[in-house]
C-alpha cells in the first residue's frame, strides 16, 4: 500500500491541456475537478464548455459535456438542467463569453434562479483571439484593440460582474476569488465548493468569479502576471462574498 | 377520440405532446404566441417543462442543451425570430442534435408585418446559419396534415439526428379546422449511444460539440453530414400530385397557397381547362421526382405568397423543358381565386399562341 500525499483528481482526464505556460486556467480546472471529486459527483455532472480559451475544457473535465456557442452556455445549461434536475450542471466561461456576448444569457439564467453553478474566469482580456479588449479590461490596459490603453471616455469603465449579479433577487451565491497566490487558490476552492454544494442542496444559482492571469495576452512573465492580478485587478475587483442567500419575498 | 375544432397553433402543441415532446423553449412573437401559451398550459400537466426564454437565441440554445439528453424537444417562432435562431440551428446540425423547430411565417423583410406570408421559403430551405448543413422542412396545407407532420418531424429528427422544421404561415397557425388527433406509431430510436446524461456507469464521457479544429477531421465530419443529407434527399421527399396526368399547365404551390390553388383548379377543370397541381409537402428535400411524369406540361406556375422564392427550385425541377414563372401576393395579402384563375388563363392562352 502506498499512501499518496497528492494525486491528480479523477475529475480531470489525462489529456494534456493546450493552455499557455503560466496561465491559471489549469489551476482553476483542477480546483473545479477536485471539488466534483470531493462531493462525489463526477459521474453525475454535466459540464458546459463555452467559447474562448476554455473552448476545449470538455476534453479536460472527466464528465459528460456540452460545448456551447459563444455566450450561450447559461441557456444550454438551462436546457439540460431542466431535463435532469438532479444532475450537477455547471458552465465554465471567460469574460468575453460571459460579460460581453453572453450578458443576456447570464443575467436571464440568474433572473430565473436556475439551479446551476457558474465558473466565471476573468482575465481582463480576450485570450483565445489574440488579446483584444474585454469588457473587464482595466482602464489604461493596452490590448490589441485598445493599443493606447483602455480609454473610459470611449469604452467606459470595466464591468464588475459580481456586483451586478448580486443585485439579482433569485441569485443564491456570488463570490469573487483569485489565483495569484497559494492562499488565494485555497480560498478560491472554498468558494467553488460552496457553489457546487448549493446546487446539490437545490439552493439555486451560484456564481464564482475567479481572477485569472493571461501572461501572454498581458505581455508579462508568468510571475509578474500574478503580481499584476494582486496589484492592479484586486483593487478594482475586490475579493469576497457578495451574496449568500436569495432575496425572496 | 373523434374530430375536434382546433386552432392551428394548438394542433402544433397537442401533436408535439402526442409525439412525446416534453420540453418546449420559446419566446413571444406574433402570429405564433398561441403555441408557447398552449405549451405553458399543457406541458406541466404532463410532467413536462416549459421555459419562456429571454430571447430567440437563448430559446434555441436551451433546445440545444435539452436535445443533448436525447429527449424530444421543440421550439417555435416567426420570421424575424427564426432569423435569430439560425445560429443555433447550425450548431444543432453540426452537433447532430435532433429537435423540431416550428416556423410560422409572417411578412418581411425586417420587422415587416404580422400578417400571413410565405416569404420564408429561402430562410427555411437554405437556412441562414453558417456552414454546410441542411434541415428537412415540412409544409402542411391543413390542420390534420399539420398534426401528422409535427409527429413525423420528431421521427425524422431522431432518425437522422438533425433539426427538422415545420413551416406554416400565419393563416394556418390562426385558423380553426376539425382535427382528429391520432398518435402515429414510429420505430423507436435509442439515443443512449451518444446522449449526455451524466456519465454514471459508462466508461467513456459523452460529449456534444460541433468543433473540429483539425481540417481533415472536420472534412470527414462534413462528408458524414452530407451522406446523411443525401439519404434524406433519397428517402424523405413528399409531395401531392393533383390532376397532373393531362395537365398542360401545372401550378406548384404549398401550404395556404395550395388550398386556394386547389379550388381554382377545380373551378377551371369544370370549364375544361387542363390544369393540375404539384403540392410540395417536403420543401427540403424539394420533391423533384414529382416533376418527372408530367407528359402534357407546357407551363409551370409557382404560386407563393412571396415575390418568388420556390420558383428557383421549380425552374431546376423543370429542367428547362417548359417555361416557369411566379405568381403571388405579398405584404400579408392573399390572392383570390379569380386573380389566380385569370393568371392561369392568361398563361394558357400564351401557351396556345406559341403552339
Amino acid at each position: 500500500m502506498t499512501d499518496f500525499l497528492f494525486q491528480k483528481t479523477n475529475g480531470l482526464t489525462d489529456k494534456q491541456t493546450h493552455y499557455c505556460p503560466g496561465c491559471t486556467h489549469g489551476i482553476i480546472h483542477r480546483l473545479v475537478a477536485e471539488v466534483l471529486e470531493d462531493l462525489n459527483v463526477v459521474e453525475e455532472t454535466i459540464a458546459i464548455a463555452s467559447v474562448g480559451c476554455s473552448v476545449l475544457s470538455y476534453e479536460y473535465f472527466n464528465t459528460d459535456s456540452i460545448q456551447a456557442s459563444h455566450g450561450r452556455a447559461p441557456a444550454v445549461a438551462t436546457g439540460i438542467k431542466r431535463v435532469f434536475p438532479n444532475q450537477i450542471v455547471f458552465t465554465y466561461q471567460g469574460d468575453g463569453d460571459l460579460a460581453s456576448i453572453g450578458l443576456a444569457e447570464i443575467i436571464a439564467a440568474a433572473g430565473r434562479g436556475e439551479n446551476i453553478t457558474v465558473i466565471f474566469v476573468n482575465n481582463a482580456i480576450y485570450g483565445m483571439t489574440g488579446g483584444q479588449m474585454a469588457p473587464t479590461s482595466l482602464v489604461g490596459q493596452k490590448t490589441s484593440t485598445s493599443p493606447l490603453g483602455r480609454n473610459p471616455l470611449l469604452a467606459g469603465m470595466p464591468l464588475k460582474m459580481c456586483e451586478i449579479m448580486s443585485q439579482i433577487p433569485s441569485v443564491e451565491y456570488v463570490s469573487r476569488v483569485s489565483t495569484h497566490s497559494p492562499l488565494a487558490i485555497r480560498q478560491a476552492k472554498v468558494a467553488i465548493k460552496k457553489a457546487f454544494e448549493n446546487q446539490r442542496a437545490n439552493r439555486g444559482f451560484s456564481f464564482v468569479e475567479i481572477l485569472s492571469s493571461c501572461n501572454i495576452g498581458w505581455g508579462l512573465p508568468p510571475v509578474e502576471a500574478l503580481k499584476w492580478i494582486e496589484s492592479r485587478m484586486i483593487s478594482y475587483y475586490p475579493l469576497g462574498v457578495y451574496k449568500d442567500g436569495k432575496d425572496l419575498e | 377520440m373523434g374530430k375536434e375544432l382546433m386552432k392551428g397553433s394548438e394542433v402544433v402543441g397537442a401533436s408535439a405532446i402526442l409525439a412525446g415532446c416534453n420540453y418546449f423553449f420559446g419566446y413571444p412573437i406574433t402570429p405564433q404566441n398561441e403555441i408557447p401559451e398552449f405549451m405553458a398550459r399543457e406541458l406541466p400537466l404532463n410532467n413536462g417543462v416549459f421555459v419562456q426564454a429571454e430571447s430567440e437565441t437563448a430559446a434555441i440554445n436551451m433546445v440545444y442543451g435539452a436535445a443533448s439528453s436525447g429527449r424530444r424537444v421543440m421550439t417555435s417562432s416567426s420570421s424575424p425570430g427564426i432569423a435569430l435562431k439560425q445560429e443555433g440551428i447550425s450548431y444543432c446540425a453540426g452537433a447532430q442534435l435532433p429537435c423540431v423547430i416550428v416556423s410560422v411565417s409572417r411578412a418581411g423583410p425586417g420587422l415587416g408585418g404580422i400578417l400571413t406570408s410565405q416569404a420564408d421559403y429561402n430562410q427555411a430551405t437554405r437556412g441562414g446559419g453558417n456552414g454546410d448543413y441542411n434541415v428537412p422542412v415540412y409544409a402542411p396545407a391543413d390542420l390534420q396534415e399539420l398534426s401528422e407532420l409535427v409527429q413525423h418531424a420528431f421521427y425524422v429528427a431522431d432518425k437522422y439526428r438533425n433539426p427538422v422544421m415545420v413551416l406554416i404561415d400565419g393563416t394556418l397557425a390562426q385558423m380553426m379546422e376539425p382535427v382528429e388527433l391520432i398518435k402515429i406509431t414510429y420505430p423507436e430510436i435509442d439515443h443512449m449511444q451518444w446522449s449526455v446524461t451524466g456519465r454514471k456507469d459508462r466508461k467513456n464521457n459523452h460529449i456534444i460539440s460541433s468543433i473540429y479544429l483539425v481540417a481533415d477531421e472536420l472534412e470527414q465530419h462534413n462528408h458524414w453530414l452530407s451522406k446523411k443529407y443525401e439519404q434524406i434527399v433519397n428517402l424523405e421527399e413528399k409531395a401531392e400530385i393533383y390532376q397532373c396526368e393531362d395537365a398542360e399547365i401545372v401550378v406548384v404551390a404549398y401550404g395556404t397557397s395550395s388550398r386556394i390553388a386547389r379550388t381554382s383548379i377545380d373551378n377551371l377543370r369544370e370549364k375544361g381547362v387542363r390544369v393540375g397541381m404539384i403540392r410540395p409537402i417536403s420543401l427540403w428535400p424539394f420533391p423533384f421526382s414529382a416533376f418527372e411524369n408530367l407528359p402534357c406540361c407546357k407551363y409551370c406556375l409557382s404560386v407563393e405568397l412571396s415575390m418568388g422564392q420556390m420558383v428557383s427550385d421549380v425552374i431546376l425541377a423543370s429542367k428547362f423543358k417548359y417555361p416557369v414563372t411566379h405568381f403571388g401576393r405579398v405584404g400579408g395579402n392573399m390572392f383570390t381565386n379569380s386573380e389566380l384563375e385569370s393568371e392561369i388563363l392568361t398563361r394558357m392562352s400564351e401557351v396556345a399562341t406559341n403552339d
